[in-house]
């Protein structure tokens, strides 16, 4: 009878949890060391940013890219354990809107910076512009 | 469809769920157990609201991406830019949406002075945030770098200075946070409010993480390391 087992995801759901969730089974101590551990890989992503920024040690042409790296990987750790943006079943509407918000972002920023580049590209240059209007 | 469906006591399934206990945290998101808690729907529709907010960052962003070279021959972001005052505030961001973590720890357990300590931390490293941002904007307005010089800088200056009025915002809805745990107490819809609040002050922090990163530390990098 599997129309049977088609209701029963209910009863068992407290245990998918992840670390930042928020429930009754936490106590205070608990909560306070999920926000004091989500600070901690904040803080030492922050420092990292402005070290590899001062730094000579990485490789000059991918410091955009390793800052673009740490910046996206601060936001995770702000989004789960400062927003409790989790795998609870609480949190799907969220996660799934969330996902839709970051595609809308990336089309935005990405797509604003593709078509701008090409556009530049394709312009007749200041100079030679000023030479025809002459 | 037959007369026997529309007889039916509730056709459309409107009546909560026979399985799990009605409204109860436990079985929302596996369609059954009734319609979701009021926190999980507030906080929802907020978070409705904050992403909308991050699409608008969003576009002030890409629009630094795409004028970022267009100084005009006015001054660059690397000979504007203090690293050192970026790092202050990144911090007083940083501290200030953990005190308000703690905040919200503190109304968990019903505590008014906590609750009010942590409160009127969160609202002094914001402040601290909004003097330093200030304090930058007028000295590179001194410095005939205002908004007006160059597309660079209009959308510099928008970019940040949208953040620091969603901080200065920010504040006043602290403010008025706790003055209702004052007078009112830790009631269920007061309890809502905050948790937006701390939604919207988590949120921004967020938003500063992409500032500091791609604004500042980005920014000033020498012109041949740049994408």
């Amino acid at each position: 009878m599997s129309s049977e087992h088609e209701f029963d995801a209910g009863s068992n759901v407290g245990e998918d949890r992840a670390p930042g969730a928020t429930g009754p089974e936490h106590t205070l101590g608990q909560e306070v060391g999920g926000y004091v551990f989500g600070l901690a890989l904040a803080v030492g992503l922050t420092a990292a940013s402005f070290w590899v920024r001062s730094t000579d040690l990485v490789y000059g042409p991918g410091l955009a890219m390793a800052l673009l790296v740490l910046a996206v990987a601060q936001m995770g750790i702000h989004l789960v354990f400062f927003l409790h943006i989790t795998t609870d079943p609480d949190n799907a509407n969220n996660v799934l809107a969330l996902a839709f918000g970051v595609l809308i972002v990336c089309l935005i920023v990405f797509g604003s910076l593709w078509v701008m580049e090409h556009l530049n590209h394709n312009m007749v240059p200041m100079q030679e512009l000023m030479r025809m209007q002459r | 469809m037959s007369s026997e469906a529309l007889r039916a006591p509730d056709p459309y399934r409107l009546e909560p769920r026979p399985t799990g206990e009605h409204g109860s945290p436990a079985v929302t998101g596996h369609g059954a157990g009734g319609p979701a808690p009021k926190r999980i729907v507030v906080g929802y529709g907020f978070w409705i609201f904050l992403l909308s907010d991050v699409i608008m960052f969003a576009s002030f962003f890409a629009a630094y991406a795409v004028l970022f070279k267009n100084t005009a021959g006015g001054p660059t972001a690397e000979q504007l830019f203090d690293l050192h005052n970026t790092a202050v505030e990144t911090a007083c961001l940083l501290a200030s949406t953990f005190t308000c973590g703690m905040a919200s720890l503190a109304v968990g357990q019903r505590s008014q002075k906590w609750t009010q300590i942590f409160l009127l931390l969160t609202g002094l490293l914001g402040f601290a945030f909004i003097t330093l941002e200030v304090r930058e904007f007028l000295s590179l307005v001194h410095r005939g770098a205002g908004p007006s010089r160059s597309a660079f800088l209009s959308s510099f200056f928008t970019l940040v200075g949208c953040h620091g009025v969603h901080v200065s915002a920010g504040i006043l809805w602290l403010g008025t946070m706790m003055a209702q745990f004052y007078a009112k107490g830790f009631r269920q819809d007061i309890r809502h409010r905050f948790l937006c609040f701390s939604l919207f002050w988590h949120a921004l922090d967020i938003i500063w993480v992409g500032i500091f990163s791609l604004v500042y530390l980005v920014g000033t990098l020498p012109p041949e390391l740049l994408p």
